[in-house]
């Protein structure tokens, strides 16, 4: 449901409701007592003004009731908020039994996501509603974080150990998610959607049935499939240009042209290889007509545009260097 | 001010520290604590424009959801490198080392402080540290976020890591040198009577900020240390593909820098402390109480740092113990701030330029405090952490707390720092310039935060530009009310109106001895016989105190009778 | 500020001097002990959880050296507080025999560990690229200074190691990062101890030090005790795990 606050996301996990109460409860306090100091400190500025150039205040050391009060009544209110987040957060750091474990990595920059029956997804979750989700979390070079506001729910992925988080959506609904710990260049476009799916549309989803397939990760399969990997190594190392940022990027020929590496000049890569040669590379990659269907074709190049992001090596990149500045 | 008797017009008294010696060796090989701190003054308002600048890159780049000013590379080498500059560069040294420097041995009746050559190699060390972050900034600069979390900065980031993390290494020396000199000072150095009850709060304040400062600073050292031999050498306890852990360079990094930020705000508490009773011409309400909690969050402050870490993937049990301590940190705190208030009640309140930035202070550093508690919170930090919440927190204290007691220590000494007075309604117009221009820049971000904006963003969904265009129109707002004081200040040190010894008139020892200070600050050394703050027993500051009131002990008319 | 004779100018009197200088060291003491406990909570943690690797870095270290090296800090202390002794009792002659004496050890000590170091950079024990901890096993001819009982002892010792630890090598090195990170920070410390011992015996040569005024020599002595008992912490804590067998 939507927050009763307002500029809150959402309220589509089990967590979210709870999390916006206590917000509400420690805004109200703190409202409180800020608007409390503000009127007392404003009255005393105005009531006790300087009525004549020489004049002094009164002689007054302190008080030591209203010491002990002021000490007691805070710390008060401050364990009982204490207590409130803690018992959130206890509850969301032991992960019930029966959960939907997802199995998520992150790297620089990008999320690779996979489903229980192996289905993989790239920068996209899809979840069906009302039912306890873990995700379990690695990385592969340096912190990222995943965070969905509208679940309000957070974890940091972290190289070298394995952390868990879990939730229960509640709302369908395409929510936003973000890397929520920076780690480099593209840290701030490292984010993708949340997809919360009635349980029939999920379970048709992930056999592949419904026409709302991953491309990407299709594609990614393919590339393998077709052992396109061994050639286009993402280093630059391989017999075939990387493709990293090859996407939307300009494209240095043989003979000299430039031409844009758009969806179909891939198409025309992988159909007619030997049309446009990359400077610097031999003509040796081997026609994939009538090997590879259209859907196939396009579910390669959603792949191939998946790796815009990706780190360009200095020597192999498919792609022109860009000219400090502008992409 | 006080009602000075008409007369001839004051002038300045002919021998004083600034003018006993001539030439640039005397500032550069200065064992004068006051020259010392004016080095600093210059160095550490250099840094200020240095991050300065890298804040004004962001908040243009951030105008528009996909920047056009900056690359995403160079927008991370702004914020990295605005931290970088104002945390270690500005805010750590700049009331303890300007301030705490000039006044400290002149408010305990001392004629320097305890070791003067080891303070100006402080200065020194802070200026050699200095050189290798601007290497760094020079040559490209640095992109890790000023936290330099590991691996990001010692395997992955492409720039110039080694050198920045060279610097500020080299720079917290500077730091624990200071904290030395200030708690040996204090120790040993005070003038007959000075008890430790009769102290300005601003010395309790810089004393238990020198605690930190040698508890905290060694241990950020040696981790810098070790994360730069990991850098350059390829060692690894903290790249977990050697088998290093990440979160251990977190724990070591967070152990000294949350510390830290104690060690920014309590300088800054100790000149509200001392601006209060002043301007409302009334002892400080709570004197203990409120040395006592300086103290005690210097103490409890060693003890919150894993709550930068909720969410690392840590045992849940440590962080329920974090996030109880940091709660109870919270305490003294707010028993300050309701000191403060209650100094007001009964009083007789003036609201010269220093009191507008303690009011200022109050207003904002209850903001920035009470943010807090949203973060303390465990279920709401899940939340919030890591978005512009936090960013907007932060700032509150640090810019609404901290800098505004700087620049109200600032007015109110510059008086007692060259002689001569800043112009009043300029410096008064600039305070609500600042003022209002920090709301604006800030209380967007915390809307931000809430709507799920994470920090350290180069680009953001459309959703969030007018909160972040608002934010930059504050900015420049802001950047003004910084930009007046630089001027009339500079201007008002060698044109403003001689302001004698003791304008407002003030309490403190540093007020019985002439504006600017002789170089041996007191010709006699004072007898102290009266308490803090107490304007009932003080004739020799002239004001109309009732009959009756105030005992049989007085204060001598001049420091040198 | 002005120094009259042995006063410096901010202070009122010698005792009050005296009790600054004495205090200041104390506080400095303070920080060390923060900046070598940054260290040595990364050496214990690690030590933890690759015990196996930092017990088989433990035994490529000689215990005779290490013990005899900690022989000579120990005297090193002695002297210098007989020094401080001298000093207190104005015996110009004998303050200037110790302080020679405590350098004289020093200069034995950093003589004994470049020895230790220089044998680590042959047997490719030095973190970076190069490091292997299989390197003399595998290399007995490069490494002619570990005789061949000593030899096969290392090699058993490797092969249990590597069983237990598939990554013997890469915590091998954390073990040795954190060896060459403590005790070169220790020799750090050393040198720059070695130098105000140097100051001091120049002044204690021009007559400086005497029953009335030993401070310095005193303030030195603290600096130099603390450094030993670094050493002291260092010496179990690298050379000594796991050594019952």
């Amino acid at each position: 449901m939507q927050s009763p606050l307002p500029t809150f996301p959402d309220q589509a996990s089990n967590f979210a409701g709870n999390v916006d109460a206590l917000f509400s409860f420690i805004l109200m306090t703190t409202l409180f007592f800020a608007v409390l100091v503000t009127v007392l400190i404003i009255f005393a500025a105005f009531k006790f003004r300087r009525q004549s150039a020489n004049e002094v205040g009164d002689d007054v050391h302190g008080n030591n009731v209203l010491e002990v009060g002021w000490t007691l009544i805070p710390t008060i209110i401050a364990i009982g908020i204490f207590a409130w987040g803690a018992a959130i957060y206890v509850n969301y750091r032991i992960a019930p039994k029966d959960t939907l474990d997802i199995y998520l990595v992150g790297k620089q920059w990008m999320w690779k996501l996979q489903q229980p029956n192996g289905r993989k997804e790239i920068n996209e979750l899809h979840i069906p509603v009302n039912r306890n989700v873990k995700l379990i979390m690695g990385s592969e070079d340096v912190i990222h974080d995943f965070y969905v506001p509208a679940f309000r729910v957070k974890m940091d992925v972290v190289p070298g150990r394995y952390n868990t988080m879990w939730f229960r959506p509640i709302k369908t609904g395409k929510y936003h998610f973000f890397c929520s710990q920076y780690c480099g260049t593209n840290h701030a476009v490292m984010g993708g959607w949340v997809t919360v799916m009635e349980p029939a549309e999920y379970a048709a989803w992930l056999s592949g049935e419904s026409g709302d397939v991953n491309p990407a990760a299709a594609g990614e399969r393919l590339f393998t499939q077709f052992a396109c990997n061994t050639c286009h190594i993402p280093n630059g190392t391989g017999r075939a240009p990387s493709l990293n940022g090859l996407f939307g990027g300009t494209v240095l020929l043989a003979d000299g042209t430039t031409v844009v590496g758009d969806e179909a000049y891939i198409r025309e890569s992988i159909l007619q290889p030997k049309a446009k040669i990359v400077a610097g590379y031999q003509p040796v990659m081997p026609t994939f007509q009538g090997l590879v269907t259209e859907e196939q074709i396009l579910n390669l190049t959603a792949y191939i545009k998946s790796l815009q992001s990706q780190p360009v090596p200095a020597k192999g990149a498919g792609i022109m260097p860009t000219p400090a500045g502008k992409k | 001010m006080r009602e000075q008797a008409t007369g001839p017009a004051l002038k300045l008294p002919e021998k004083h520290y600034l003018n006993a010696t001539y030439g640039i060796r005397s500032w550069l090989l200065t064992t004068d604590h006051k020259r010392i701190a004016l080095l600093y003054l210059a160095s550490v308002t250099f840094f200020f424009f240095v991050g300065g600048f890298f804040a004004m890159m962001i908040r243009l780049h951030l105008l528009t959801p996909n920047g056009y000013l900056l690359t995403p590379d160079q927008y991370n080498r702004m914020f990295t490198m605005h931290g970088v500059a104002m945390i270690f560069f500005f805010l750590i040294p700049s009331i303890p080392a300007v301030m705490g420097n000039f006044l400290i041995p002149l408010m305990i009746g001392a004629k320097d402080l305890a070791f003067p050559k080891i303070n100006l190699l402080s200065w020194y060390v802070y200026v050699v540290g200095g050189l290798f972050t601007l290497w760094s900034m020079i040559n490209g600069g640095l992109d890790t976020g000023w936290t330099f979390y590991t691996p990001l900065s010692t395997v992955y980031s492409n720039s110039a890591v080694a050198p920045a993390v060279v610097g500020v290494f080299i720079t917290g020396f500077s730091s624990i040198l200071t904290g030395l000199n200030f708690l040996v000072t204090v120790h040993t150095m005070r003038a007959p009577g000075m008890t430790w009850f009769r102290l300005p709060l601003f010395v309790w304040a810089h004393y238990a900020t020198s605690i930190v400062m040698i508890l905290g600073t060694p241990v950020v050292a040696i981790t810098l240390g070790l994360a730069a031999m990991e850098r350059v050498f390829g060692l690894g306890f903290f790249n977990p593909a050697m088998g290093g852990d990440p979160i251990l360079f977190q724990h070591l990094f967070w152990f000294y820098s949350h510390p830290a930020v104690y060690i920014m705000i309590l300088p800054a508490m100790g000149v509200i402390s001392e601006l209060i009773p002043t301007f409302a011409r009334k002892r400080l309400f709570g004197y203990h109480f409120v040395a006592a909690a300086s103290l005690a969050i210097a103490v409890i402050g060693f003890l919150v740092w894993t709550h930068h870490m909720f969410l690392t993937g840590q045992s849940t049990y440590a962080a329920v113990a974090f996030s109880f301590l940091t709660f109870i940190v919270a305490v003294p705190s707010a028993i300050k701030t309701f000191n403060w208030t209650a100094t007001l009640f009964g009083g007789s309140i003036s609201f010269d330029t220093p009191m507008l930035y303690a009011f200022g202070f109050l207003g904002l550093f209850l903001v920035g405090g009470l943010t807090g508690l949203f973060l303390g919170a465990l279920g709401v930090d899940i939340n919030i952490h890591d978005t512009y919440f936090v960013v907007a927190h932060f700032h509150y204290i640090m810019v609404g707390g901290a800098v505004m007691g700087y620049l109200g220590g600032l007015h109110f000494w510059w008086p007692k720092i060259t002689g001569r007075m800043y112009p009043e309604w300029l410096a008064r117009i600039a305070a609500f310039t600042l003022f209002i221009g920090f709301n604006f820049t800030f209380f967007p971000q915390f809307i931000l935060g809430i709507m799920g904006m994470p920090r350290r963003y180069h680009t953001y969904p459309p959703e969030f530009q007018i909160y972040n265009v608002m934010s930059t129109a504050g900015a420049s707002i802001l950047a003004v009310g910084y930009l007046l004081p630089m001027v009339y200040l500079t201007w008002a040190a060698f044109y403003g109106k001689v302001a004698g010894d003791n304008p407002w008139p003030a309490t403190g020892l540093e007020w019985k001895t002439q504006s600017p200070p002789l170089t041996e600050n007191f010709d006699v050394t004072p007898v102290v016989t009266w308490e803090a703050y107490d304007f009932h027993n003080r004739p020799d500051l002239g004001l109309d105190v009732p009959a009756g009131k105030g005992s049989p002990v007085v204060a001598p008319a001049h420091g040198d009778d | 500020m002005h120094r009259t004779g042995a006063l410096y100018g901010q202070f009122k009197t010698l005792e009050q001097q005296k009790d600054t200088a004495t205090l200041g060291m104390w506080i400095f003491l303070v920080t060390e002990v923060m900046f070598f406990g940054g260290i040595m909570l990364a050496y214990t943690i690690n030590r933890h959880t690759y015990f196996h690797a930092f017990a088989m870095g433990s035994n490529t270290l000689s215990l005779g050296l290490g013990g005899f090296n900690t022989v000579v800090l120990l005297a090193s202390s002695f002297t210098m507080a007989m020094a401080v002794w001298a000093s207190q009792t104005s015996k110009k002659g004998l303050i200037t025999l110790f302080l020679s004496l405590t350098i004289l050890l020093g200069f034995v000590f950093f003589g004994v560990k470049y020895v230790e170091y220089a044998q680590k950079f042959h047997h490719h024990l030095v973190p970076g690229k190069s490091f292997d901890i299989f390197y003399c096993v595998n290399n007995p001819a490069k490494c002619e200074d570990i005789d061949a009982a000593d030899m096969a002892k290392e090699k058993e010792e490797l092969e249990v190691a590597a069983k237990a630890d598939p990554d013997l090598n890469a915590h091998a090195q954390l073990y040795y990062s954190a060896y060459f990170g403590m005790t070169g920070l220790h020799a750090l410390h050393m040198v720059i101890g070695a130098g105000l011992l140097f100051w001091l015996l120049k002044e204690s040569v021009a007559g400086k030090f005497n029953a009335e005024w030993n401070n310095p020599v005193d303030i030195v002595g603290l600096y130099w005790h603390f450094v030993d008992i670094v050493w002291i912490y260092l010496f179990p804590l690298l050379y000594l795990i796991d050594r019952h067998k």
